[in-house]
């Protein structure tokens, strides 16, 4: 264009009477689209890279101990590093136990929240109610153990000494993780709540119904999956946390069936002793880690099928 | 009738109560925790806090602040970069592909995978490898942790960004990375730097992954990455189990424990003004 | 632009324009060639051997009722369905003797000749200097000084520099719609392109700036082709200088506009301007 020198020739018509500053500016750009698109995909391929190489450092590592122990590992019911004898079962059942108790506190607490943000909330209170929901979300899971082991525990302790002789155990830290759990469960369910078209809503305020029976026939049937997504992805969460239980479990690493007593968890196990271990009780560690990874892939996966459809819409 | 009213009227009632207490029993641990913290942490605050290193009794915090700083600092960097690169490629991208849904579903998975999980990879791939611990290990393993945030809040956001504003780049003959990194970034930017704080909050609290990776110490470290390196949030844990006999030693877990949720709601509240200025 | 209509319909004003002396659009030599076009969005045909020419320096508009593929047509002309999978067309379109159908024609050079204006404006979140910037910078390499010159060139060719050369630093998109829209006009202007397609350019304005952006198309075909999609029958008779009717994928007829507007070929036509179905 203008009064540039044209390299249109009789063959190459097809680039439209193009400019040698055009041409150039073509070649280069091209080349960079080329680079930025398979330069964006190589870094998104890194996520599966990461996954696959979590998984296969977990195996190799882990391997030794299940290749000694093979299936004793998951009925063996003490973690004795003393006599080298590592059973999975105290662990992996303090962590089902401490997650299971989490949850049957947490889900109708952070749903009576989100119902009430969500219909009865007086508009003015509906914002800072819901940041302060999120804020709790943050913070970072070590200070819910540290005043789960300096109030919490020294509470339970005084005041149902039956129940709860140390203060610690199963049950404290079931408890300390179901208030950590409340704030994500809550907000993934007003989150899934509000997408629920206001019209629908109205139609059942219209009919007179009412909030209870808006809520129970109206908003959670058309969103259960949305529902139950958030409540195993608050499950995924409770069964990797290691912060929060740790200082309030107990660590007493042989298995007891309790629900009040002291036990131990996967990653609470792996906290205490991965520092100091050396040779196969590090190997074992490391095939603790690799089933507690194995379980909460499954859970998250789950979690996440459900959660998928609203989760889009709601970001 | 009238009967089946009240009935419905009194179900409702109670349920609702419910749902009133619930939210109060959730507020009222959020203070009591908060209560705690600034009562106890508190306390404990004094300048010499921040100026003082940690030792075996008594000192201050400054050496872990500033180890968290750098490691917590250099996993929001390499955790932009990837993130952010493999956000766009999911979003301009990868579209429907079996590819990128695939990536997307394993990027959520990791979204909330356990952080002790990540501590024992680097620790395998890593510290075992190298030899030692070190604050390398520590940074790399908070990336592990940020990355997943990062894609997720750049592929929202930039998903957010209307179509016809990339039609109109590409009318104007603008080559697809222009279009993307011109366009598409600017209107995403405000997104993606919320979603940056937001995770870069949530590694500044994370203790797991770095139990076995950076490790502790009670000396300064500036900057060498090579050697241990000393952190709150591990501070914190020790203060409070191998050292909870120390008044001394609780009393500071407290004061870090305070600075970090103070440090970390601020992020939080940056985060939440900066998406909010999204034009 | 009081005086009775001549035309079929009685609310129609007769433009001006019409009674002016004119350049024959006989006489133009077609600048667009369209050669059998057949336009599939997958398995959906939605154009059907199309075949038209595009006067150089004149208007052409597309009229025609919703979903009858007018926009498809003029999205053809600058490949921006490229953009997207699972779409496909057949046939040929000419620019200058050239089939821009070809594979090997660089679509993004295609859209740096052919430029296009949307119905909904589409500032880009940057400033309003940088705005015209975008698109100068992709193929040409101005100093600053020369780049100040364009972009002043640009807006005021818009009619658009009056009312924000105080604002050249501030977010394009804090403009009001009607100067977004001109703005968008002075950008896809500032890469010089030989074609500007309109797609709807005032169906989101107020009336005012309707009228600005009809007054500028008229001063731009002076040095631009242009080709403009409308909805608004009155729009095309007062800016056009031929007008296409489309309906259902294909083209009916397309002839100079006052023919089309007072005695149209096709009853179809004549159905649609008269107000029978659209």
């Amino acid at each position: 264009m203008l009064s540039m020198t044209t390299s249109t020739t009789s063959d190459a018509r097809h680039l439209l009477g193009a400019s040698d500053n055009e041409l150039s500016a073509l070649k280069r750009n091209g080349f960079i689209d080329r680079l930025f698109e398979t330069t964006t995909r190589l870094f998104a391929l890194f996520v599966l890279l990461l996954l696959g190489a979590i998984l296969a450092s977990l195996v190799v590592s882990g391997w030794p101990a299940l290749q000694t122990f093979g299936l004793d590992f998951f009925t063996i019911d003490r973690w004795a590093a003393n006599i080298e004898k590592f059973g999975a079962l105290p662990a992996v059942y303090g962590t089902l136990i401490t997650s299971l108790i989490a949850i049957v506190i947490a889900v109708p607490v952070s749903f009576g929240i989100a119902i009430f943000l969500t219909e009865k909330c007086p508009v003015m209170l509906r914002r800072p109610l819901g940041i302060t929901v999120e804020l709790l979300a943050g913070v970072p899971s070590i200070i819910y153990g540290m005043w789960g082991v300096e109030v919490l525990a020294p509470f339970l302790q005084s005041h149902f000494p039956t129940l709860f002789p140390a203060g610690t155990g199963l049950a404290t830290a079931g408890l300390i993780l179901a208030v950590m759990i409340i704030p994500f469960i809550t907000a993934i369910t007003r989150d899934v709540m509000v997408t629920v078209p206001p019209i629908m809503r109205e139609s059942a305020y219209g009919l007179g119904c009412t909030t209870w029976e808006v809520v129970r026939s109206v908003i959670f049937p058309s969103v259960r999956g949305g529902l139950v997504g958030g409540v195993i992805l608050g499950l995924g969460r409770a069964l990797g946390e290691t912060m929060a239980v740790t200082f309030v479990i107990g660590n007493n690493l042989f298995f007891h069936a309790t629900l009040t007593g002291q036990g131990t968890s996967i990653a609470a196990l792996i906290a205490n002793q991965f520092p100091e271990a050396d040779g196969i009780q590090r190997s074992a560690l490391l095939a603790l880690g690799l089933l507690l990874f194995v379980i909460t892939f499954i859970v998250l996966a789950i979690a996440r099928l459900m959660l998928n459809r609203y989760d889009r819409k709601s970001a | 009738m009238y009967s089946v009213y009240q009935r419905r009227r009194l179900i409702n009632r109670v349920i609702m109560g419910f749902c009133i207490a619930a939210a109060a029993f959730g507020i009222a641990w959020l203070l009591l925790i908060l209560w705690s913290l600034v009562v106890k942490g508190g306390a404990a605050l004094s300048l010499s806090v921040f100026t003082e290193r940690t030792q075996m009794n008594g000192g201050g915090l400054g050496n872990a602040i500033l180890g968290s700083l750098i490691m917590t600092a250099l996993g929001t960097l390499f955790g932009s970069i990837i993130g952010v690169a493999a956000g766009t490629w999911l979003a301009e991208y990868g579209g429907k592909s079996r590819l990128a849904s695939a990536i997307r579903f394993i990027n959520d998975v990791l979204l909330s995978a356990p952080s002790i999980i990540v501590g024992l990879f680097i620790y395998a791939v890593v510290v075992l490898q190298t030899g030692h611990f070190s604050g390398w290990a520590g940074a790399l393993s908070l990336t592990v942790i940020i990355i997943p945030v990062v894609i997720r809040a750049t592929e929202d956001m930039l998903l957010l960004v209307p179509n016809t504003l990339r039609e109109a780049a590409a009318a104007l003959g603008a080559h697809r990375w222009w279009v993307v990194t011109r366009v598409c970034y600017a209107g995403a930017r405000a997104g993606i730097v919320t979603g940056i704080l937001l995770g870069c909050a949530r590694i500044s609290g994370e203790t797991a992954p770095l139990l076995f990776t950076s490790l502790n110490s009670n000396q300064w470290n500036f900057f060498d990455l090579n050697s241990e390196m000393p952190n709150l949030p591990m501070t914190l844990y020790q203060n409070m189990t191998i050292n909870s006999f120390i008044p001394r030693q609780v009393e500071l877990a407290w004061a870090g424990a305070l600075l970090l949720t103070v440090a970390i709601l601020l992020l939080n509240i940056v985060a939440r003004v900066v998406s909010r200025q999204r034009g | 632009m009081t005086t009775a209509s001549e035309g079929l319909v009685p609310r129609f004003s007769r433009p001006e324009a019409w009674d002016q002396a004119r350049p024959a659009v006989a006489d133009a030599e077609a600048k667009l060639r369209v050669e059998d076009l057949n336009f599939y969005y997958g398995s959906f045909q939605a154009l059907k051997s199309i075949s038209m020419d595009v006067p150089a320096n004149q208007v052409t508009a597309f009229i025609g009722p919703s979903g009858c593929g007018k926009s498809t047509l003029l999205r053809c002309f600058n490949r921006i369905h490229d953009l997207y999978p699972g779409m496909r067309s057949e046939g040929a379109i000419q620019l200058d003797g050239q089939n821009i159908n070809d594979a090997r024609v660089d679509t993004n050079l295609l859209r740096a000749r052919i430029g296009m204006v949307f119905q909904k404006p589409t500032p880009f979140p940057m400033t309003v200097h940088d705005n015209i910037a975008f698109g100068v910078r992709l193929y040409e390499r101005l100093n600053e000084r020369d780049m100040e010159n364009r972009v002043q060139w640009a807006l005021e060719k818009a009619a658009l520099w009056d009312e924000v050369k105080d604002k050249l630093h501030q977010n394009g998109q804090a403009l009001s719609g009607g100067q977004q829209q001109r703005l968008c006009i002075a950008r896809t202007i500032a890469v010089k392109p030989e074609v500007i397609l309109l797609d709807e350019p005032t169906s989101a304005l107020d009336p005012i700036s309707t009228g600005y952006i009809e007054d500028l198309i008229n001063e731009l075909k002076a040095d631009y082709t242009i080709v403009i999609v409308t909805h608004n029958m009155q729009q095309a008779a007062r800016v056009s200088d031929v007008t296409a009717f489309m309906y259902l994928g294909e083209l009916i007829e397309c002839d100079e506009t006052p023919k089309i507007f007072t005695q149209p070929g096709d009853s179809r036509t004549e159905d649609y301007i008269t107000g029978r179905y659209g």
